[in-house]
């Protein structure tokens, strides 16, 4: 089906300022769905709130624009009913990792079969630009007038320790190793975890003098590098990007029909 | 010979066979006193029927995942008390503005905060009316002994799956605790609401917000062949996100409408010896218990002493306390908690002026002498 084929156009246009990264993010998703070939009635759409959580709504799938941080919890009631549709959560780096910290750990934790990821523009968009939790210490914010004071999460690292069994990072500017990326955590049986670096010119950038979006994506360009690149070992402030975690473990539905065998067993 | 129907168990256990009966296949919650025994008995329970059971971080999750479960066609519930009813109003919320069926078990603490968490209260009155944001509806129900919280849950269900709404069962720790009998009934013998589903089929178009024209609203299960969307926004006849004014001044009178103009059909109520009682006590959940008690007590001694037990708090049903008020020399509200059902009461009835409280708010059950104590203090019989 031509990307074409899974937007749902009465939505348009969208939301996003220009310049906005998360639309790449949105033609990745599709991409990496068209070439998975699956059906649009197998997906399903999860979403918090927020820029990112609007995405949800651009799609012709099952789609749950929920309330702020829950998504997960919500997709875990879906996948929990119906373990044969794909759950796709995409979410905003203060919706995933602030208010929906908890849920984020704890569905890795589970390993329960669904794809989260994270549009990660370092701010607080729809709100006007607000520090996020992955804004970083030094940078400038609405509310954090004199400098941001709170350090940043590194959500690779963060998803590693929580225990998802696959973790991967990409930028909207590495589009072709994002849509494959995407396909990967889509077909992989577990929590997985893909980080989008996605630029906010509007609210990031200005405020942190990061220029236009296009100066902005290059930033992604030069500073970011293949996971254990010789040029991290050169420069660790380099941002490494491609799969981190890739494992087999027990998938939480699958565990869970079990339970079932035992507890019918246990009746008859 | 033993009868396997009868069962002699706790609230908690009565509350978790009326939702089974009612064809419960989803259940997420959180540990909290006085609920956790209806966690316990589902974790073991639903898996036996090919249910799911699944212990969440908190219950803000709990609420969330019983939702996305209920979108794909299951039958969900999650039950807690106080704090983690406070926690579940954002998504209780959500549920009411995307219609979503669902039940919720608050067995009630002493509040506020923290509280006393083992001892009994009747404080989340008004939290279960207004506990979440903004103008809505809510169906609250409750009972006063075990067979009732059977049949006031399966009612639970039905009532959710009616009106696509949320559900609030608010029971108290001395119900949920309490051991007593159940009898429970053969299967058929209550009537059961199923989910209502679209006849849409696929290729034409779903209008996922479009009600009938008897104001129900088919659903079409998540995973099926309708996709569309949902979201707490103010959304049109698609699921789609309007701030049209008529579109959203249509919507939230849909929401209230669609309870408020079905109070009568949605009010459950027991009624003793009101035909000719002078004096009506009006009290739910266990305080109605030492309510009844009081009334069969004084009957034989000549007192005119009646008893009205509302079952359904929200919407509060005002005609049918209005009516069955109409000539009582005295109504006496028996609650434990501050006056929350008092205010209600006194804005029913033709004269306020005539309505009292006998009351306790120290975690303490409320006994039938505590209310003939105030019965005789009203009655101006001395202290």
């Amino acid at each position: 089906m031509a990307i074409k084929g899974y937007i749902r156009e009465r939505f348009f246009p969208h939301i996003w300022c220009p310049g906005c990264g998360h639309g790449i993010v949105l033609n990745s998703l599709l991409r990496a769905i068209e070439k998975l070939g699956m059906s649009k009635n197998e997906i399903v759409v999860v979403s918090g709130i927020g820029c990112s959580s609007r995405i949800s709504g651009y799609v012709d799938f099952h789609t749950l624009h929920t309330i702020h941080g829950r998504a997960l919890a919500f997709a875990t009631g879906v996948k929990m009913s119906r373990p044969e549709l794909n759950l796709i959560v995409p979410m905003g780096d203060g919706d995933a990792l602030a208010i929906g910290g908890n849920h984020f750990i704890h569905s890795a934790r589970r390993n329960i079969d669904m794809t989260a990821i994270v549009m990660n523009n370092r701010i607080y968009g729809m709100t006007g630009g607000q520090y996020s939790p992955l804004s970083g210490y030094g940078t400038l914010a609405t509310t954090a007038p004199y400098t941001n004071i709170d350090y940043a999460f590194d959500t690779v690292e963060l998803a590693k320790a929580a225990g998802a069994s696959f973790v991967a990072r990409s930028t909207t500017y590495h589009v072709q190793q994002l849509t494959k990326i995407l396909k990967q955590a889509i077909l992989h049986e577990g929590f997985s975890v893909v980080e989008v670096l996605s630029q906010c010119p509007t609210y990031f950038g200005r405020k942190n003098r990061k220029g236009t979006a296009a100066d902005m994506m290059e930033f992604y360009k030069d500073n970011t590098t293949p996971v254990g690149s010789k040029a991290k070992k050169e420069n660790p402030d380099l941002i490494e990007r491609g799969v981190f975690v890739e494992k087999e473990m027990l998938e939480y539905c699958r565990e869970y029909e079990k339970i079932i065998e035992r507890a019918m067993k246990g009746r008859s | 010979m033993k009868n396997q129907n009868i069962k002699f168990i706790q609230g908690n256990e009565a509350c978790v066979e009326g939702a089974l009966y009612a064809g419960l296949d989803f259940f997420a919650g959180y540990p909290i006193t006085p609920s956790t025994e209806i966690a316990e008995l589902l974790s073991y329970r639903l898996p036996q029927k090919g249910g799911k059971f699944i212990q969440m971080e908190d219950e803000i999750a709990s609420m969330g995942a019983i939702i996305g479960a209920s979108l794909t066609g299951s039958k969900v519930m999650t039950a807690t008390s106080g704090p983690g009813f406070s926690l579940m109003q954002e998504a209780l919320g959500y549920a009411i503005m995307t219609e979503i069926p669902c039940v919720i078990v608050n067995v009630q603490r002493g509040g506020p905060s923290t509280g006393i968490p083992t001892h009994v209260s009747q404080g989340d009155v008004y939290q279960a009316r207004w506990g979440t944001h903004g103008d809505h509806a809510i169906v609250t129900i409750t009972a006063s002994n075990h067979q009732d919280v059977f049949q006031t849950t399966v009612d639970a269900f039905n009532i959710s799956e009616t009106y696509r709404t949320p559900v609030i069962l608010l029971y108290d720790e001395v119900i949920g605790h309490m051991r007593e009998q159940l009898v429970l009934p053969k299967q058929g013998e209550l009537p059961l609401v199923e989910r209502l589903r679209t006849s849409v089929r696929e290729g034409v178009n779903y209008h996922p917000y479009l009600p009938r024209e008897d104001g129900r609203l088919p659903m079409s299960d998540f995973g099926g062949v309708h996709r569309y969307n949902v979201t707490g926004l103010f959304h049109d006849m698609w699921g789609f996100p309007s701030d049209n004014p008529e579109v959203v001044h249509d919507l939230i009178r849909h929401l209230v409408d669609k309870i408020r103009n079905n109070v009568n059909q949605i009010a459950r109520f027991k009624e003793y010896y009101l035909e000719d009682a002078k004096c009506i006590l009006i009290s739910y959940g266990s305080s109605a218990r030492s309510a009844r008690h009081v009334v069969e007590y004084l009957r034989p001694r000549g007192e005119k002493l009646g008893l009205l037990e509302l079952q359904t708090l929200w919407p509060f049903p005002h005609d049918i306390v209005n009516e069955k008020c109409v000539n009582a020399k005295h109504v006496v509200v028996v609650e434990m908690n501050m006056g929350q059902i008092l205010r209600e009461v006194k804005r029913a009835v033709e004269r306020p002026e005539r309505v009292f409280i006998a009351n306790r708010i120290d975690g303490v059950f409320i006994t039938p002498k505590d209310i003939r104590d105030i019965l005789r203090v009203i009655q101006g019989k001395g202290v």
